[in-house]
């Protein structure tokens, strides 16, 4: 059997079946139609992450595609074969229309999966997503405990908001995901975050560590963790794996600043992936537009979404291996990780053709991540909060929450 | 609550989980298991096995079945059936009837 992650990140698994959907017929012929697609309804949120994930120019409410705009979206993925509809934000419930929209998803047959910071969830709104027919809910949680949690998130009671929404989807027996993104200032609380997930009755738990771009590429001093972090990050993760089998399943994002290799980002770019912005931009990763120089299609536009995956200039530009410079071209695992990450390779190289520096092959390589490590024992703690004023700087003792 | 962990026998009466669905993709032209941030691609015997899956019927009843149909012996069969089934549940994607309901 083959397992398939959809989410574009890099899983732990290793077994990439996608071969085994690919070779069948689909609307786009060369790079078949992903089998899941993230649906970005609003960068609106009142949390504050410092390395939340989206872009540092966030789309304005105003900008937002309409009801009817997003359900003509849905209808046409369904159509065109995407299995899976994650919906996700920014706080994708800030939307006043969630509900109508996780009922036309699955009035068009689309497994819906809601990605939330669930603070403004009540019981009455959730049970009200479970009878729309959503499939599974995935919350993501700052820490183990308020202390750090609500400093992380820039909002008081969010974590026990998020304590008590979790409760709310398990006795609407909805599959729960518990998403913990990790970094310096939170790697301590590792073991408890796997309890709490443990003691919430989550289904799966995501161990994220920050990846480096955006709103997290600014507050990189403030989150770079140590070297000696990630290795018992590595050493507690296999270890709960193997305990909780059968029990909890753990999904564990490598951090790539300490790896050799860089990850398969996206699965490939233009590969088996692609996200819709708040606006209806059709992008090969949610952070692509931090990368300049690229024009991405519109749903608003003339072109069907069939079309722009297939034919856009950005999907094709870095699409497969054929745009690879060296040492990329030459490379025996140039078809493993695709040279890794578009968006950090621009972000740390100025150039999103280059090789993403968290390959060691890259002659940026040992400059950046020495610089990294450096940050990551200089400890300078104070966050970035991301809003859409560009960013606000923590104060002492008065931090976003 | 659905139990967890559970461990197939030929007295369980496994279902496919809320957030495991079983659907035949159009476009594709194949059965995929739909799961939380997955895909799956089960093969043309896991298909009929998991079409077997309601709650009701319990391993041993499907054993039968498929060993009838297809004139193969039992105890080969319920080895197969209850190995797949029995990873299927170890990556979340099965689940037992609840006892309190036929």
């Amino acid at each position: 059997m083959s397992d398939l992650g959809t989410d574009g990140k890099t899983l732990a698994a290793p077994h990439d079946g996608l071969a085994v959907l690919e070779s069948r017929r689909s609307t786009a012929e060369t790079f078949g139609i992903p089998l899941a697609v993230l649906a970005e309804l609003t960068h609106r949120c009142p949390l504050q992450c410092p390395y939340c994930s989206n872009p540092v120019e966030l789309d304005r409410g105003s900008t937002e595609l309409t009801t009817d705009e997003w359900k003509k979206v849905l209808t046409e993925l369904a159509e065109i074969g995407v299995l899976q509809i994650h919906f996700s934000g920014g706080e994708p419930t800030a939307r006043r229309d969630i509900v109508e929209l996780v009922q036309h998803a699955t009035d068009v047959g689309l497994y819906s999966n809601l990605i939330t910071s669930a603070v403004l969830l009540t019981k009455e709104k959730l049970s009200a997503l479970a009878d729309a027919g959503l499939c599974h809910v995935q919350i993501s949680f700052q820490g183990n405990e308020p202390v750090v949690a609500d400093r992380v998130a820039g909002l008081k009671n969010a974590h026990d908001k998020k304590i008590e929404a979790a409760k709310w989807t398990r006795e609407l027996e909805l599959p729960l995901t518990v998403n913990a993104v990790m970094h310096r200032q939170n790697l301590h609380q590792l073991t408890d975050i796997i309890q709490m997930a443990v003691d919430l009755d989550a289904d799966r738990l995501e161990v994220a560590n920050v990846q480096y771009y955006g709103w997290a590429l600014k507050n990189r001093a403030a989150l770079m963790p140590t070297l000696e972090q990630i290795e018992e990050t590595s050493r507690i993760v296999e270890e709960a794996a193997v305990r909780l089998k059968g029990t909890l399943a753990i999904d564990y994002v490598v951090p790539d600043y300490y790896a050799l290799r860089p990850k398969k980002c996206m699965g490939g770019w233009g590969r088996q992936f692609f996200n819709i912005s708040p606006a209806g931009k059709v992008l090969p990763c949610h952070a692509a537009e931090s990368i300049t120089g690229l024009e991405f299609e519109s749903v608003r536009s003339n072109h069907s979404i069939a079309w722009i995956w297939q034919n856009s200039e950005a999907f094709n530009r870095y699409r497969g291996t054929g745009w690879m410079p060296e040492p990329c071209q030459s490379c025996e695992f140039k078809e493993i990780d695709f040279g890794g990450c578009r968006c950090q390779a621009f972000a740390l190289t100025g150039d999103a053709g280059n090789t993403d520096p968290a390959c060691t092959l890259s002659p940026m390589h040992e400059q950046i991540f020495r610089a990294a490590a450096t940050e990551a024992a200089a400890d300078h703690n104070r966050f970035l909060y991301r809003n859409f004023a560009g960013g606000t700087l923590e104060t002492e003792g008065e931090h976003g929450a | 609550m659905a139990s967890r962990n559970i461990s197939v026998s030929e007295a369980s009466r496994p279902k496919l989980p809320r957030h495991a669905r079983l659907k035949f993709d159009e476009t594709r032209q194949v059965w995929v298991i739909l799961a939380p941030e997955r895909v799956l691609a089960p093969d043309e015997i896991a298909v009929e096995v998991l079409q077997l899956c309601d709650g009701v019927r319990s391993v041993a009843a499907m054993v039968d079945q498929l060993a009838a149909k297809y004139a193969a012996p039992r105890e080969a069969i319920a080895t197969d059936v209850v190995g797949m089934l029995q990873d299927l549940a170890d990556k979340g994607f099965l689940t037992e009837a609840r006892e309190n309901t036929p």
